[in-house]
């Protein structure tokens, strides 16, 4: 009895320290950090998806930040309607259902569905490739889309980009604007952890799973690759939609080249080294993203381009590194080193208790 | 008359599966030695120990030094040639390159001249297919090149896996023919294994018997032939 | 359809066989380094970008152009040799998305340490050729298109002989066809899977030595080359030489053929349509034109 809820408390650890952490910071940082730790908020909701397709289902993805930039511009051109991009002087064609204008917030589970339905389409072509062939594919994706996005000026704003009107904390609330974002962020990522945590556990998360160790065995059992592939694809894409509409909110400004590949090919070695194949993993790996380039010397930002020196050899050498020694990444170290107590923990749960029903025959 | 190879007491495993239990044989200069044994008796594995492709336990000597801690490639040059199960020719290149890197180990250019003539003599069919690409020989012309190639850099001891797997008659009589002669003419020291316990027993002059990862029978090749046990499990009468 | 002229067309194709040059040069280091070891070096273009700034280096401290041509090869050869023994051979009986990603890791480092090195300024890179155009038929060809093709051909050709006619060719030909045989004749495979990686090396410093003229010298500058020359390598076959230069050639004039008469391609949309063919070739026909079908072992 001890032993299952010691487990338990185990495993809900690490979300209650979070969010208490969460509130703390809500509560006491100053205007910088709580900006610092909205971005922690976005890449981790950012990373989820990703965790789900690359750690969960195998797929190697080299284009997440492609389809944040997909999210940001839904949630730009959603917020600014046609009369806020008339003023930019661009006039998206008649048959783009772009209304007039919502509410920042209402943008986001827009930009989670309308991006999620991008890539389920891209996620059927994605089946015919593997592994490498995969991850090819996403990166000249990832590289190409600022030049499109460039191209169809009168949706985009073409290389100029829009600029959102500025938030505003809703219902009149007496908090400051950055803190509501901060809040908004972190609902969204809470929000988005639950549903990855319900995916990830459920059948759906054994599908994925079945079919990253051992496809053809997945296949025989009845597990079909293409449906749970492109789901997988779907969702993370669908997370990454958020978390860019997010990301345009808080910035109040989108253009091309606020989605390099860079953030693409940095996102993926985030979560890596963070810890594929678990959701606190999407958490360091955030953190990691955010905060390596302070600590390594250099600004934050939205623009996280290459050539930027220091911290980009710190995380590359850092995920070569994680691949000799670490392959679980951060959080697999984590979970390595209270594993003698997990087990033990097990093995008395399950001397305690009798084993409560036998075996269902034809069960999956 | 020394024993070119000993194996003393040879363990090996494959991750969590023990193959080898404690394989205990020799083979003397200028014999033709059998390693005899169903499926899985881990006849492929003691070749492979010898040949280093395989972690093992215990000894393993070799013109009486001990080669356990040599990597794969360095075995060639002591004069040990491995012709493994499935051949390992290189498909995609042409007969004649994969007689050349027979040579490579002794110095490809001038040893590939020399030994050619002397190839060429025991598989005449050779010189003239020297453009082809191996893959899409035979299965009897594969084996034969794949012998012929370790027989390039002249070596003292030749490992044979199951040269007969998936052959004709005719064409296995032709290939241990081959390597008889090859014995008598050359002195060349052959360890052989073989599922064929027949064919392998007329060649060799003691034979081993593995079964499960243990030497279970040995003798010289007339009396295994006249043994009950294999008799009965090997031979088929 | 944009005002259409032979001359024209012909200037298009001659152009475009230099930037297909350079592709093809890239995609056979790609896949070179596939074909011994089954994996992508996503980390070659920054590779070339390195090397090229080491060239850059050398003739800034005075060294005339040729010599420092070919002492930024040797330095490539040593510099790729070096990565697949130091960083390459902890990771190479590993699953190869392990090796992938180890790839990308060194595509972040190297992008960040060119940078680091000597900033992301652009600068100008000489051409060894004459910036002039030469008249041939009506036909205005530039010196220096011609110029790239025969270097990038050259080197293509000097490859293939090595590998068609010397001992140490053949034996990484038969290593990377079947390295457990090879060890078994005696071949050091890990030697040879280190010469390659650094003949793909030395084959992207010549990429990125003809492409700098043009691109100018900046960080990222084969981040978009490595993307077509990725294209030229599936498009041709991943795993065949002949076909990453094929590849390349054709991508280069196709990619500059539409891009000169389709409107709607024109300058910026070059790059996605790079990736339409890199798509599709892998949708339709994933072993490219003359690569071998991929047999799926269960």
């Amino acid at each position: 009895m001890i032993a299952r809820a010691a487990l338990i408390a185990l495993r809900l650890l690490p979300v209650a320290v979070t969010v208490v952490l969460v509130v703390l910071i809500g509560q006491r940082a100053g205007e910088f950090r709580l900006d610092e730790f909205t971005y922690v908020a976005i890449y981790f909701a950012a990373l989820l998806g990703l965790n789900m397709l690359t750690g969960y289902n195998g797929q190697i993805s080299l284009g997440h930040g492609a389809f944040m930039c997909i999210g940001a511009y839904v949630a730009a051109v959603a917020v600014l309607g046609r009369p806020g991009l008339a003023l930019y002087g661009h006039h998206p064609p008649d048959w783009l259902p772009v209304g007039d204008g919502m509410r920042p917030v209402f943008t986001i589970p827009l930009a989670f569905v309308l991006t999620g339905a991008v890539g389920f389409l891209f996620g059927i072509p994605a089946l015919r490739l593997a592994g490498v062939s995969l991850a090819l594919a996403t990166f000249a994706m990832a590289v190409s889309l600022p030049a499109i996005a460039k191209k169809f000026e009168n949706v985009t704003g073409g290389g100029g980009g829009v600029n959102l009107p500025l938030p505003h904390t809703p219902f009149g609330w007496d908090i400051s604007t950055k803190r509501w974002l901060y809040y908004e962020a972190w609902g969204v990522a809470a929000v988005l952890f639950v549903l990855s945590w319900l995916l990830v556990r459920g059948r759906v998360g054994r599908a994925w799973r079945a079919i990253r160790d051992r496809e053809v065995a997945a296949t025989a059992s009845g597990v079909s690759p293409a449906v749970y592939k492109t789901l997988a694809f779907a969702v993370s894409s669908a997370f990454a939609g958020a978390a860019g509409a997010l990301l345009a909110i808080q910035v109040s400004y989108v253009n091309p080249d606020t989605f390099p590949i860079s953030l693409s090919v940095l996102l993926l070695a985030s979560v890596v080294i963070g810890g594929l194949g678990s959701l606190s993993g999407a958490l360091f790996g955030a953190l990691l993203y955010e905060f390596l380039p302070i600590y390594a010397q250099e600004p934050p930002l939205v623009h996280f381009a290459f050539g930027k020196q220091a911290p980009a050899v710190v995380f590359g050498v850092l995920l070569i590194l994680i691949m000799y020694a670490l392959p679980g990444g951060f959080a697999g170290a984590i979970r390595r080193m209270f594993a003698p107590l997990t087990r033990f923990l097990r093995e008395r749960q399950n001397t305690r208790e009798p084993i409560l029903e036998p075996a269902r025959r034809g069960e999956a | 008359m020394s024993e070119l190879l000993e194996l003393d007491n040879v363990a090996a495993r494959y991750g969590p599966i023990s193959a080898l239990h404690g394989v205990s044989l020799h083979v003397g200069e200028g014999e033709i030695v059998a390693l005899l044994g169903a499926n899985g008796a881990g006849k492929t594995t003691t070749l492979r120990a010898v040949s280093r492709t395989v972690r093992t336990s215990g000894d393993i000597r070799y013109e009486g030094k001990s080669i356990v801690r040599r990597a794969p490639d360095a075995l060639a040059k002591l004069g040990i040639a491995h012709v493994p199960e499935g051949r390992g020719l290189f498909a995609e290149l042409s007969v004649w390159e994969n007689l050349r890197m027979g040579a490579y180990v002794r110095g490809e250019r001038r040893t590939i001249k020399q030994e050619a003539p002397r190839v060429f003599g025991y598989f005449p069919w050779l010189e003239r297919r020297g453009h082809q690409q191996a893959g899409t020989l035979s299965g009897g012309e594969q084996q034969m090149l794949a012998l012929a190639r370790a027989l390039v850099s002249r070596p003292r001891l030749l490992l044979l896996d199951e040269p007969s797997l998936g052959l004709a008659p005719t064409v296995v009589q032709e290939l241990f023919a081959v390597v008889r002669r090859l014995n008598e003419e050359e002195g060349l020291t052959v360890l052989v294994v073989e599922q064929n316990a027949n064919l392998a027993l007329e060649s060799s002059a003691r034979a081993y018997v593995l079964e499960v990862g243990n030497v279970a029978i040995e003798g010289s090749s007339e009396e295994l032939r006249r043994h009950e046990g294999v008799r009965r499990s090997y031979l088929g009468y | 359809m944009l005002a259409f002229t032979w001359p024209e067309f012909f200037q298009q194709i001659t152009s475009g066989l230099a930037s297909g040059a350079i592709y093809a040069s890239l995609a056979l280091a790609l896949v070179l380094i596939y074909r011994a070891t089954d994996v992508i070096n996503f980390a070659q273009g920054e590779m070339a970008t390195f090397t090229t700034y080491i060239a850059w280096m050398l003739m800034q401290h005075g060294l005339p152009y040729w010599p420092a041509f070919v002492l930024t090869l040797v330095i490539a050869f040593a510099g790729g040799f070096a990565i697949e023994r130091v960083v390459i051979r902890p990771v190479e009986n590993r699953p190869e998305i392990v090796i992938v990603i180890v790839t990308i890791g060194m595509l972040i480092a190297i992008n960040g340490l060119t940078g680091w090195i000597w900033g992301s300024e652009v600068k100008a890179f000489d051409s060894p050729f004459p910036n002039r155009t030469v008249d041939v038929a009506g036909v205005a060809i530039s010196l220096q298109d011609v110029g790239t093709f025969c270097v990038c051909l050259a080197t293509v050709l000097v490859l293939w002989l090595f590998f068609r006619f010397t001992t140490l060719g053949l034996a990484m030909r038969a290593a990377a066809v079947n390295p457990g045989a090879s060890r078994l004749l005696g071949v050091r495979v890990g030697w040879m899977l280190a010469i390659g990686w650094g003949l793909a090396a030395a084959l992207g410093a010549v990429a990125g030595m003809m492409a700098a003229p043009t691109t100018f010298l900046d960080p990222n500058m084969m981040l978009v080359i490595l993307i077509y020359a990725f294209a030229a390598a599936v498009l041709g076959g991943i795993d065949s030489p002949v076909g990453a230069v094929v590849g390349g050639l054709t991508l280069g004039v196709l990619v500059n053929l539409l891009g000169r008469y389709v409107a709607f391609v024109g300058e910026e949309l070059r790059l996605p349509t790079a990736l339409a063919i890199l798509l599709t070739v892998l949708v339709i026909r994933p072993q490219g034109l003359f690569g071998h079908a991929v047999v799926r072992r269960v």
